[in-house]
This record gives C-alpha cells, structure tokens and sequence, in this order.
C-alpha cells in the first residue's frame, strides 16, 4: 500500500495509516514525508512501514511491535517509550533516541544525537537494543535501568565517538563503544568494565542483525578496541538518605 | 548513642496476657518477651508511634505516649531541628521524610469561610431537592451548534464523575496492590476516577481502566500502548507538590519482583524519577508529549497535566493548557509522599489555595478557562476544603492521604521504610495481607458519599443546586484573619464586608 504525504497534516496521515492497519495492510509505502510527527505511534502488530522523506519526531512512541524503515535521517524521540518492533534509520537520528524504551531494536546507520537511551528498561524477554553506527552525543544512557546501546563510531574518523556525561544514575543494562572511552567522560554511577570474550562473543550475536540491515561485516567491526560501560552498583544513590 | 526515644510504650501488665500478638504486629521491633523476667517488654527507640498493637492487642492493655521533650526549651533551636543536625553530621546524608509537609504554616482553607443564605436568597433543601454533583473534565466548546436536532460541534473527550472527588495518584510500588485494588474499586463505586501513580498498573487492576487515570512520568515506568489504551484518561506528571522540582527515588527494599515487572527495572534498585522528563525542556516539548500521547489513543481520551502549585504557577498553567492539555492538575505545598527529603517538602511550593485562584483567575483573563479543567490536590482534609477549593476555582479535587487514612493509615510517616504495619505503604506479602481489599473498598467508598452528602448540604445552604455552580463562585467565601494581599491572591472579601 501505497501514500502520499505530500501537504498531510500528522494527524491526517496517521488516521489514514490506522485505517491502513485496520484494514489489514501488511505492506505501507509512504512517500514524501516532510516533518510529520508520530508517524506509527501506538501502532501495533507485524505491519511493515517504509518511510521516504524525513519523518518529525516521536516517530514509532508507544509502538508495539511493527517495523518502521527510514531511508533517509530522523528527528528527535524515535522509539520514544517503544514496547517492541523495531526502527531502522538510513541515515542520522537526533535526540532522545529511545527514551524510556522498553524492547524491540533501534538501528541507526548514522549518528545520533544527545540524550540517547535515557532510561531504558527491561524485564525478562522484553529487552531494548539501541545500535548506532556513528557517533553519540552527550548523556548517553542516563539514568539507564536495562537494555544495551551500541556505538560503533565508524562513520567519522574525526569526530569524538561519544560525548560526555555517560550513563550518569545508570542502575541496569550496558553500554558498549567501539573505541576508547576516557573515565572522565563518564557521569555518576557508571565504570568502565572489562570487555572480555565473552562480551565480544554477545556482541557479535548481538550485531548480526545489524550488519546485515546495512551491509556492514561483523567480523570487521568486532576487529577494534572496545569500551564496556557498566552501573557501579544497583543502588545508586542509596547512601544519600537517612531517617 | 541513639537519640532518646520519642514515644513511650505503656503496658498494663495486669492486662496482658503475654500473648505475643504485640511482637508480630510490630514491624520495628518493638516488642518482646524476657524470658527471664517472664515479661513482655518493649523497645521504646524504635516504636513509631502508628498504633498498630494498641488497636490489635485483645485485651487493650497498650498505650503509646509521647515522652516529654528531653531538650531543653529554645523557640529557635527546637528539639527537632537539633536531631536533625546530629543525625546529618553522624551520616551527611538527606533526611528523608514521608506523607506532607510538617512546618506549621498559616492554612488559608482554615482562614475562609463559606456564606451561607438567609431570608431573602432561599437556601435549599438537599433531602428534598435534587443536587447535582455531576463534573465533566476536559475541554469545553465555546459554543453548541445544533444541526437538524443534532448537536453539530465537536465535543472533546471530556471524563464523566458523579462527583468532583478523585482519588489521587499513588504509585504502585510506594502502595500495595491490595490499596490499588481497594481504591479503584471505590472509585468505581462512587463513579470517579482513580489515579495510577507513575508506577504503571498490575494486570489485576485492568478491569477497573475505565476508572482510571494512568500518569506517565519522567520515570515512565510501566507505560505502554496497553496501558494507555485502556485507560479512561492520561496524565503526565511534571511535579510533585510534595517534592517541586525534584525527582523521585522509590527505596530499593520497595522494588520486589511483581514491581520490578511492572516498571521494568530491576529487583532491589532504587526507581528513579528524574527531575524533567528529559525530553521536555519547553512548553512545546510538554505539547508534543501531550499529542504523542492523544495520537497513541486516537483523541478519544483526555489529557491531564500535573504540576506542583509554585510563585509561577498561573503563567505555567495557561502554557499547559495551550499546548494542548484538557486540564491542569495542581498539587499544593503541603501535599502527601511516599519519600521525599524533609527540606524539600516542607520548605518548597506554595499553599494549594493560592495556586487554585492564581491559575483560575488568569485563565478568564486570557479567556481560555473553559479549554481545559482544574483539578486541585494536596492536603484536601474535608467536604469543606473540597468545597473551598471549588469556590476558588477548581473543577474536581483529588485525595490521596485521606483515602489512606480511610483505609486505617495512622500517618506514623514511615512509609519510605515499607514497613507500614497497617498493610498499605509496603510490598511485604505477610503485610499486604492486613488490608482486605473489599473492606477497603467499602471504607474509601464511605468516605467519598459522606464527603457527597455533606457537599450537597453546603451546595444547598448556599442555595445553589449544583456543583457546578459554586466552581469559581468566590463571591460566595470570605477571609478571617487574612492580610490584604492574601485576600487579593484568593480573590475574596474579608468577612463582614
């Protein structure tokens, strides 16, 4: 199924992508999109929706299930509290990427921007996979409570491959870059752990989906030195009070 | 060295029967048996004084006192602020401090007093005549349009209450299931609405979603596509009149495993609650969560926002209900919690009262105040304060302490420990079990129709027959004892004028 975008207002477009879905479509082109916000939000099922154009924020909030293809960036709070499908994003995505995501895959072909994970959770199988194959902007991960967010950093040799302030109030699930990681550039609560084989092994589960989204040689980019970010304890600020 | 106690454990000892009730009743290890005087005896440092052994012990022979002030008297140095120098230089760490606001500021509900009709403006009488306590929350339309008998406008999804009391939002996790049941149930007995609290909803409370507001906060623990969808209603929740501008840290010993389900973290960890929700900066963040969350449901629930009552309130509330909110929801300074460090809730945010006038004042102005609802929470006690707060300007109120207290919370102010003896501010299951959900029900839901009956008795006195008109109705309060730039605040006139 075929839609123009062209001059929609949001809220028309994502009526008629409802309607779409309720009418059991599978398979939603949607072409022309020019800044619409909460394209696929609250939808849910094994609907399949490719976007050309650039999408406005909160693309896929509250989704449940459904796979969303950008081919081109993104804006600001894709996957915004996302309970499960998955977003694939051709080229960059900007801020609050995943923000209190709770499953499903973020994949990012590009950079992304500040604020990315914040709050991510998990429980059991539902488990958030944020995978970013550029760089990251500041307060990575914060207050981060389950999940895994990926930086692999290979699109910008210049560039830092994250930013500063990382994973502050971290109390659950982990972050892993792909290159060195100053301990100054991490916040409250967060250390930097070994990165042993076994993690190198659960990366490369973890990244073949990825790779084969984009192309991209698991082989080659496990090849490189990686920084394994961890909370320090589950308690963060448990000292902080008394009676 | 541990402080002196501050209450006093006194035992008829020709009453008991050293049957031991006392010592499982008591979650803080107060009481015990000596064996070798043959005895109960007690543990006076750690009793909190919440009265659980002298309601359950058989034959009454308890008595908790309060021990006399063991400082020396100074009217600025009081024993209190003492012990809590000593505590923080033996720990320096933040006092942490449950249910509302303890510093004894003025109460401006206890400085205004409601008129009343006399000879020449009939009262009403409520046992006769119909009264209406029907409040609908949301956005109004500026006018009806009928077309062919048919009403043409537009209404947006407005709540339907039988009365303008909520019961307010208390997550689970800082309660029992057991109270959410109980609470929700009463809510929909009485036909209003419950609020989740931030900790999403266990799966047991889903029939009630109809009953139910479910908050999304900085945390957004337990929020997905479900839970919005089944609601009656959403609310975001951006401050806490109890904690204004600061997060939340729910205590690790709170988060067991059912809780760790719902919020999605893990077992034993603090939740944490940001201070901002980190993707809203600006009014126009707050708008696009407000439509993110009314284009997940399609527009066919309202959306509420919740701020804590502050000096800007008023200018904060109009951009709230610009960005889209139905109704703004104002949590006043002396507001209940679960946890929250002392100096925060007693020393930040504004009376209730206050923020009621200042917000509904300035949206007449600005000629938007049928856009969106008022809803006032934080300390409401009484019919009167609900009235009160109605003749200020609010729509509907919400009570949280007082339900619990319904429910036989004693407020011991101890619920951050999660050993609440009565069985509602804990997740230990040999505790839960002391509150019956059903006879909960009951009592919150008593509550609620006596607070109707009476409000029916003021409507009537006053000699108006609906709730609806008392809502903004201030000509109708007057002021004792207040200054004249309180008055102006409240909008009212001082008694006798």
């Amino acid at each position: 199924m075929i839609m123009d975008a062209k001059g929609l207002h949001y809220k028309a477009l994502n009526k008629l992508i409802e309607d779409a879905i309720n009418n059991s479509a599978k398979k939603i082109k949607i072409t022309n999109v020019n800044g619409q916000r909460y394209i696929g939000g609250g939808i849910k099922g094994n609907v399949e929706i490719e976007i050309h154009g650039t999408p406005g924020d909160d693309l896929g909030s509250f989704m449940d299930g459904p796979t969303i293809t950008v081919y081109n960036d993104a804006q600001d709070g894709i996957g915004n509290t996302m309970n499960s499908g998955k977003i694939i994003v051709h080229g960059d995505a900007r801020d609050i990427v995943g923000h209190s995501m709770r499953g499903g895959k973020i994949f990012v072909n590009g950079d992304v921007g500040y604020r990315v994970g914040i709050h991510m959770k998990e429980y059991k199988e539902n488990f958030p996979v944020i995978i970013a194959a550029g760089s990251a902007g500041d307060f990575l991960g914060e207050y981060m409570a389950g999940g895994r967010i990926v930086v692999l950093g290979m699109k910008d040799s210049d560039s830092e491959i994250v930013g500063d302030w990382i994973a502050t109030g971290i109390h659950g699930g982990m972050i892993y870059i792909r290159g060195k990681v100053e301990e100054h550039k991490l916040g409250v609560a967060a250390k930097i752990a070994e990165f042993s084989q076994e993690d190198r092994k659960y990366l490369r589960n973890l990244l073949k989906e990825f790779c084969k989204t984009f192309g991209y040689n698991v082989k080659k980019i496990l090849d490189a030195e990686f920084t394994k970010i961890t909370p320090m304890t589950h308690r963060p600020y448990g000292k902080m009070y008394t009676e | 060295m541990r402080f002196p106690p501050e209450f006093k454990v006194v035992r008829d000892q020709e009453k008991c029967t050293k049957c031991k009730r006392c010592t499982i009743e008591c979650t803080f290890e107060v009481h015990g048996y000596d064996k070798k005087k043959k005895r109960m005896v007690a543990n006076d440092e750690n009793c909190v004084a919440c009265q659980r052994c002298v309601f359950t012990c058989p034959t009454k022979a308890l008595v908790i006192e309060r021990r006399p002030p063991t400082f020396s008297d100074h009217p600025t140095w009081t024993e209190w602020i003492r012990r809590d120098i000593m505590t923080q230089a033996k720990t320096g760490s933040v006092i942490l401090a449950s249910m509302g606001n303890e510093k004894p500021y003025q109460s401006l509900f206890d400085s205004i007093v409601i008129d009343a009709c006399q000879v020449t403006n009939p009262a009403i009488d409520p046992l006769r005549e119909p009264m209406e306590l029907r409040t609908y929350l949301g956005r109004k339309p500026e006018k009806i349009e009928i077309e062919n008998d048919a009403l043409k406008t537009e209404i947006a999804p407005n709540l339907k209450l039988e009365t303008p009391i909520m019961i307010a939002h208390m997550s689970y996790g800082a309660i029992s299931l057991e109270v959410h049941k109980a609470l929700a149930t009463a809510a929909k007995e009485q036909g209003t609405m419950m609020g989740s609290g931030e900790g999403g909803l266990h799966k047991e409370l889903y029939p009630f979603a109809d009953h139910i507001i479910v908050q999304v906060a900085s945390g957004r623990f337990g929020v997905h596509e479900e839970y919005l969808k089944i609601a009656a209603g959403m609310e975001i929740k951006i401050g806490q009149g109890a904690k204004p501008g600061i997060g939340g840290h729910l205590p690790g010993p709170k988060i067991t495993e059912p809780i760790s389900e719902t919020r999605m973290i893990p077992v034993g960890t603090d939740a944490l609650s940001p201070a901002p929700h980190h993707d809203i900066y600006s009014i126009e963040d707050l708008s696009r969560l407000i439509y993110a969350l009314k284009e997940a449901t399609r527009y066919k629930k309202p959306v509420f926002v919740k701020i804590a009552a502050v000096n800007n309130s008023a200018p904060i509330a109009t951009g709230i209900i610009r960005a889209g909110a139905d109704a703004v929801v104002l949590d006043g300074f002396r507001a209940g919690t679960g946890a929250a460090p002392q100096v925060i809730r007693d020393n930040l945010g504004i009376p209730i009262e206050a923020a009621i006038a200042a917000v509904d004042q300035r949206l007449r102005e600005e000629g938007i105040r049928h856009w969106g609802s008022i809803i006032a929470s934080g300390s409401i006690r009484t019919s009167a304060d609900v009235a009160k707060a109605i003749a200020l300007g609010a729509d509907a109120v919400y009570i949280g302490t007082a339900a619990l207290i319904a429910l036989g919370c004693t407020v011991c102010k101890k619920c951050y420990t999660g050993k609440c003896t009565w069985g509602i501010a804990t997740q230990v299951p040999k505790l839960r079990k002391r509150l019956d959900p059903e006879k909960g029900a009951k009592a919150v839901s008593n509550l609620i129709q006596a607070w109707n009956h009476e409000l029916k008795e003021i409507l009537g006195a006053l000699g108006i027959n609906s709730v609806e008109s008392l809502r903004g109705n201030r000509e109708r309060l007057r002021g004792v004892g207040l200054s004249q730039p309180d008055l102006d605040v409240l909008g009212i006139l001082p008694a006798g004028k």
